[in-house]
């Protein structure tokens, strides 16, 4: 039914668990150390989550407030 | 006055004009004045909420805090994040209860939904205490900006009276579209001068993003990724979900929900905003460019870290226009704080004795603070003392005291009594106060405890107090009424 958000979870679950795995420098991607470009991966992943969210979500429908 | 002071004094002018003009064809009734009649749609409530990005705070503590420390001034990036998926469940019921009670400020809310005008006033003075450190850190941000950028033309003591003078003036005049049109000016200058010394500097001074890192990690092995002690990955992980539990807290973060014109305004943000945070990024890079550059900062120092660079780097005219964009990210912010402090004096605190006030005089009362509570924040900041991020945290550590009864009285099933509340709150913060003048740690307040636990955030500890007393008060409370037989006392 709403099962959908529970996406909302995943961004936790990635910023404050996924550190505890992906603490290191090497390898960098786009010249960023491996730990700031999983967090910034995720901070983008996290608006695309919120995207879904939204257009599944019924509250958005035309004429909510 | 050289170049670089000029162009810091037309920011200051561009803001005053514009708070001015924000009030054009209104009568500012209380409502206009503190919630801009409900009326604001997605652009700017996304910039009034984005408006705790971009303060003082980040643009020099978010560059001296990848200078200083590295790794973990990520958490700025991940805790605003966070608390914007919260935001999307979370603020459209507090958008609507507000709206369908008329309600002005953060306190009322904890009135109406536990039917208790003294809760309010515990609210209300939880959020003055809170609030008048973090104006004081943007007026002391201000000052900074303002000394260096322009060369020491002008003394930061001289900075931070024009500063304050200005944002009195429109936040008296204009209210809260006064912060929102300056926010306007800020966010498009912020934008476009963050992002040009986080490229430019990596670039000039080490050929690429890739190269800088190379580099840092060279001189100083793990400085980019969180160290094994100190700041580590538990640290990391307590830190992010506190301040983001805080995050919304703020009470004039809360009092920017109620200025939306629909809670649909409000889910929508919840996508944009956290990839707006991401403009932060550009911030670190300058900050970490700077610690090979401009080495040798250490303490409070490190927050002059891009400031430095740019002096090092640029002519005084571009020197200006950086300081410019810096002024605008005190006063924006600064005027915010100013009118929320103002009102929640006026309104929860003036009113709670004077219950038959009118919404007239409750304005009139509330301008006539903004003045008084800028001279306070003045002293304490001409005071000197502490720096500026050991009074962020504190003030966050309070506000986020209000997170367990805010979030447990949303819910249709509500158990938690007003006298639980309260004795929760004030646990809470009876327990930060306690932690913050003793400068305890979990490791000095519980020796035995396994390393990774004493590196928790202390805050933790306040929140868990909290919610004990919470609960147990609540449960007490609802004993003793089911004896007296009566349930009447319970909130609905």
């Amino acid at each position: 039914m709403r099962m959908f958000r529970a996406l909302a979870l995943l961004p936790f679950l990635a910023m404050l668990i996924g550190p505890f795995f992906v603490n290191r420098a090497t390898p960098t991607i786009f010249g960023l150390p491996f730990l700031l470009a999983w967090l910034v991966a995720w901070i983008l992943l996290t608006a695309a989550i919120m995207a879904v969210i939204f257009r599944l979500d019924p509250a958005n429908r035309d004429g909510s407030e | 006055m050289n170049g670089a002071l000029v162009g810091i004094a037309a920011a200051a002018l561009l803001a005053l004009g514009l708070g001015f003009l924000a009030r054009r064809g209104r009568q500012m009734g209380l409502e206009q004045w503190t919630v801009a009649g409900r009326s604001f749609g997605a652009p700017l409530v996304f910039l009034l909420m984005a408006g705790e990005i971009y303060t003082t705070f980040t643009f020099l503590g978010g560059s001296g805090f990848a200078y200083g420390k590295g790794g973990p001034t990520y958490y700025i990036l991940c805790y605003a994040a966070l608390a914007y998926v919260m935001s999307y469940f979370m603020l459209p019921p507090i958008w609507r209860f507000a709206r369908d009670n008329h309600l002005y400020s953060q306190p009322d809310f904890f009135v109406r939904k536990y039917d208790s005008p003294a809760l309010g006033l515990i609210v209300a003075l939880v959020g003055i205490i809170a609030l008048v450190p973090y104006l004081v850190l943007q007026f002391k941000g201000l000052g900074i900006i303002v000394e260096i950028a322009g060369y020491g033309a002008l003394s930061s003591t001289a900075a931070v009276w024009i500063g304050a003078a200005v944002a009195t003036a429109y936040v008296m005049v204009s209210g809260v579209r006064g912060s929102a049109w300056t926010a306007v000016a800020k966010d498009l200058m912020i934008l476009f001068v963050v992002v040009f010394l986080g490229v430019y500097f990596p670039v000039h001074y080490y050929g690429g993003l890739g190269a800088m890192f190379a580099a840092i990690e060279h001189a100083k092995p793990g400085f980019t990724v969180l160290p094994s002690r100190g700041e580590s990955v538990w640290w990391f992980a307590s830190t992010v979900l506190l301040t983001a539990l805080g995050f919304y807290m703020w009470p004039h973060s809360f009092g920017s929900i109620y200025t939306a014109k629909g809670a649909r305004v409000i889910r929508l943000n919840a996508i944009f905003l956290p990839v707006y945070q991401l403009i932060l990024l550009f911030v670190f890079f300058s900050g970490f460019a700077a610690i090979l550059q401009v080495p040798g900062l250490t303490g409070t120092e490190i927050d002059l870290a891009l400031l430095k660079l740019s002096v090092k780097a640029f002519d005084p005219w571009a020197v200006g226009a950086i300081g410019a964009a810096g002024v605008l990210t005190a006063l924006v912010p600064g005027s915010m704080i100013l009118m929320t402090t103002a009102t929640l004096a006026a309104n929860n605190l003036y009113r709670a004795f004077d219950r038959s006030a009118t919404d007239a005089r409750v304005l009139r009362i509330a301008k006539v603070l903004v003045p008084v509570v800028a001279l306070v924040a003045l002293y304490f900041t001409l005071q000197g003392g502490q720096t500026i991020v050991a009074l962020l945290l504190m003030g966050y550590s309070f506000v986020t005291q209000l997170f367990p009864s805010l979030v447990l009285s949303l819910g249709r099933n509500r158990w938690i009594t007003r006298e639980g509340a309260a004795a929760g709150i004030l646990a809470g913060v009876a327990t930060v106060a306690a932690i913050s003048l003793t400068h305890s740690t979990i490791g000095t307040l519980f020796p035995a405890l396994p390393v990774e636990i004493k590196e928790l955030n202390v805050g933790i500890i306040a929140l868990a107090v909290n919610v004990v007393v919470l609960v147990v008060v609540s449960a007490a409370a609802r004993f003793a009424t089911a004896r007296q037989g009566g349930l009447t006392r319970f909130v609905d």
